[in-house]
Order: C-alpha cells, then structure tokens, then sequence
C-alpha cells in the first residue's frame, strides 16, 4: 500500500493539489493598479474643490484626512470593480492588461484588498473628520460597486446614467468634510458630474463597441445602434452645458468661471454636433470629444477652485 | 521498515519571496503612516478628538 494516492499528480504543486491557491506573486505596483490611479487622481481633484469651495474652517490636517480616505475609497471601489469584472475586463482590449486578468493578482486578493481598504476609509473618515462624509463615502462605494458593476454595468444600456452618480459623489463628500451639512451647491456639483459621465463614456464607447459586444456588455451603441447613441451624446451635452454654467447665475462662482463654462461648454456642443455628423468608420471625432470632455470637466472644476476655494484654502492653511 | 514521508509543504520562489517582502514593506509602511495620522490627529483635535458630529 502506497502513501501517495492513485491518480496523483506528482509534477503539481502542492498548494495547486491541495486546493490552495498558489502564493502570489503580485507586487506592490500591481495593487496601486487595481486602485486605478487615475481615476482617483479625478476623484480626489474634484474631491479638493468640494472641500476648498465649502463655507466654514478646517484644520489642514483634517482636510487631507478626508482627501486622503476618499482616494483610499475611489482606490477600493477600483479593486472590487476588478475583482468582479475580472471575466469582462479579460475580453476587452483596454482592460485586459489589468493585475487580474493578467493572472498577477488572484481575484480573491483584489477582494480581500478591495474590502479592506474601503472598511478602513470609511471608518477612519467617520472616526476623524465626520459622520456624514463617512455615510456618504460609503454610499459611493457601495452604489459603484454593487449598483453600478454587479447590476447596471451588465443589464441596462443606461448603466453608465445611472452609474455616473458614483463618480458624482466626491464633491459632495468633500463639501461634507467641511461643513458637516449638505446644500444646493454641493448638489449642483454633483450634477454637473452626473450629466457629464454619459457622453464622455459613450464617446469612448463609439469607439470601443466591438470591445464591449465582445465582453457582452450592453453599452448603449451595442444595443441601440451607433446613430441612436451619436443623438444621446448631443442630448446629454445639451443638457450638461447649461448646468455647467449654472454656478455662475446661481452666484456660486465669479464671471471667470461663467466665461470658463461658456467657452467650453461650446466646445463639447460643437464636438458633439460633430460626433453626430460623423459615420463609422472614422472616429476622429468622438476621439476628440472624449479627450475634450476630460479637460472640460477639469477646467470647470479649476477656475472654481482658482476663483472661489483658492483664497479660502490659502486663508485656512495660514489661520 | 519506512522512513516516514516528510511534509513538502509550499516552498517559495525566489520571486514570490521578493514580491512577499515588498508586499509586507508596504503594509508596514501604511499601517505605519495610520498610526502617525492617528496621532497627529488626536494633537490637533485635543480633547474635541472624540466629539464627532454628524
């Protein structure tokens, strides 16, 4: 009689016969990935104006407390997308370079990691700056991952409409952390965002729809045709112009910003107009109208913070 | 008479050796800057470090 069973494999590592997962060989650089630092890096700038253009003090130290834990949740809504979408993001070009697809990061990793980080954001912010900014980073956290990745992204053409409120958010968290309230303008910045999202994704999407066909993923031109989402790209546009303005009249921002919104927000229309003229297979412009979309939303929110949170940030720093 | 079977047990890589001690580097580095954070936090706030409104 044989110690070794019959049938085993010998040339097998043992954790892979035991059923235990292979020790990893992720490196540190692989978890700053499935925090998708770029998409924090936006987070934590819009994040910033919310909180720079807030009434009232905070003490530096806090206010990077609270820069810093939204950035730790955007990093943790990044890793649970991942981990989550690992099977999508293997079959698409631009995400399939990702840690876990790539075999670098196991997707139990991505979520132990994921979990971890975002307990840890939400409870430091609670415990160090306030409850409500606390509550709402763990909104954003859960409507991005379990409204967003685990429900919309796969069942609606309109997940990204609805989704885009998770990337909404920060502002508000940021307004938050300052005031310990909410109002209309935090409301308003969070709709600019809001409305923003549809056509800076269905830009990309145009682009991208064979990628997202492939991974079954019912973006808008996979399901309703280019044409139809070429018209919704000029419709949201249209309807994010005026709120991107807006700021301006309410009194929430100076003629710089007016000028700033009016001058853009001009762009974005005729790119859009553009994209609608356009016909497959060039996509120059709605190239063009995803890389513009960046920069405008980026330039809002900078002659606001230059305009409005510049000085009060300086005066805080300094008091 | 049989030499009892001695347990293989999982022998790391030279590799996973690596990316586990740069992995550990950085879990001792972030707890580490929690710790300070913490501190700085609780000079800042004073007494007022466990008064948190909502």
């Amino acid at each position: 009689m044989s110690l070794i069973s019959e049938g085993a494999e010998i040339g097998v590592p043992l954790a892979a016969r035991s059923g235990v997962a292979e020790p990893s060989l992720a490196e540190v650089g692989d978890y700053i990935a499935l925090m998708k630092p770029r998409v924090m890096s936006l987070v934590v700038f819009t994040a910033l104006v919310g909180l720079a253009v807030a009434p009232g003090s905070i003490h530096p130290l806090t206010a990077f407390t609270a820069l810093l834990c939204i950035a730790v949740g955007a990093g943790a809504s990044g890793a649970l997308n991942m981990w989550f979408d690992a099977d999508i993001d293997a079959l698409m070009t631009r995400t399939q370079r990702r840690p876990v697809p790539m075999g670098r990061v196991q997707a139990g990793e991505a979520l132990a990691f994921g979990l971890t980080l975002a307990s840890f954001a939400v409870v430091v912010l609670g415990l160090l700056v306030n409850v409500l900014a606390a509550g709402l980073l763990a909104f954003t956290i859960f409507f991005y991952v379990a409204v967003y990745t685990m429900w919309l992204k796969r069942s609606t053409p309109q997940n990204i409409v609805i989704g885009g409120a998770a990337g909404a958010f920060p502002p508000m968290i940021g307004w938050a952390a300052v005031t310990g309230s909410l109002s209309l303008e935090p409301v308003l910045l969070f709709m600019i965002i809001f409305m923003w999202t549809p056509p800076h994704f269905w830009a990309l999407s145009l682009y991208k729809t064979e990628d997202y066909a492939r991974a079954g993923i019912p973006m808008l031109p996979v399901v309703a045709g280019d044409a139809s989402t070429r018209r919704h790209i000029l419709f949201y546009t249209l309807l994010l112009v005026p709120l991107g303005v807006a700021p301006w009249p309410l009194g929430f921002a100076g003629p710089l910003y007016g000028v700033t919104a009016i001058v853009t927000g001009a762009i974005m229309v005729l790119l859009a107009a553009q994209v609608l003229r356009e016909r497959r297979p060039v996509e120059r412009a709605s190239k063009k109208l995803f890389a513009f979309s960046i920069l405008y939303l980026f330039l809002l929110f900078a002659t606001l913070l230059v305009e409005r949170g510049w000085g009060g940030l300086i005066a805080r720093l300094t008091a | 008479m049989t030499k009892p079977l001695k347990e293989e047990g999982i022998v790391l890589t030279a590799a996973q050796k690596r990316a586990q001690r740069s992995r550990s580097i950085a879990i001792a580095l972030a707890l580490g800057a929690l710790v300070l954070l913490f501190f700085a936090m609780t000079l800042v706030k004073g007494p007022a470090v466990l008064v948190r409104p909502i």
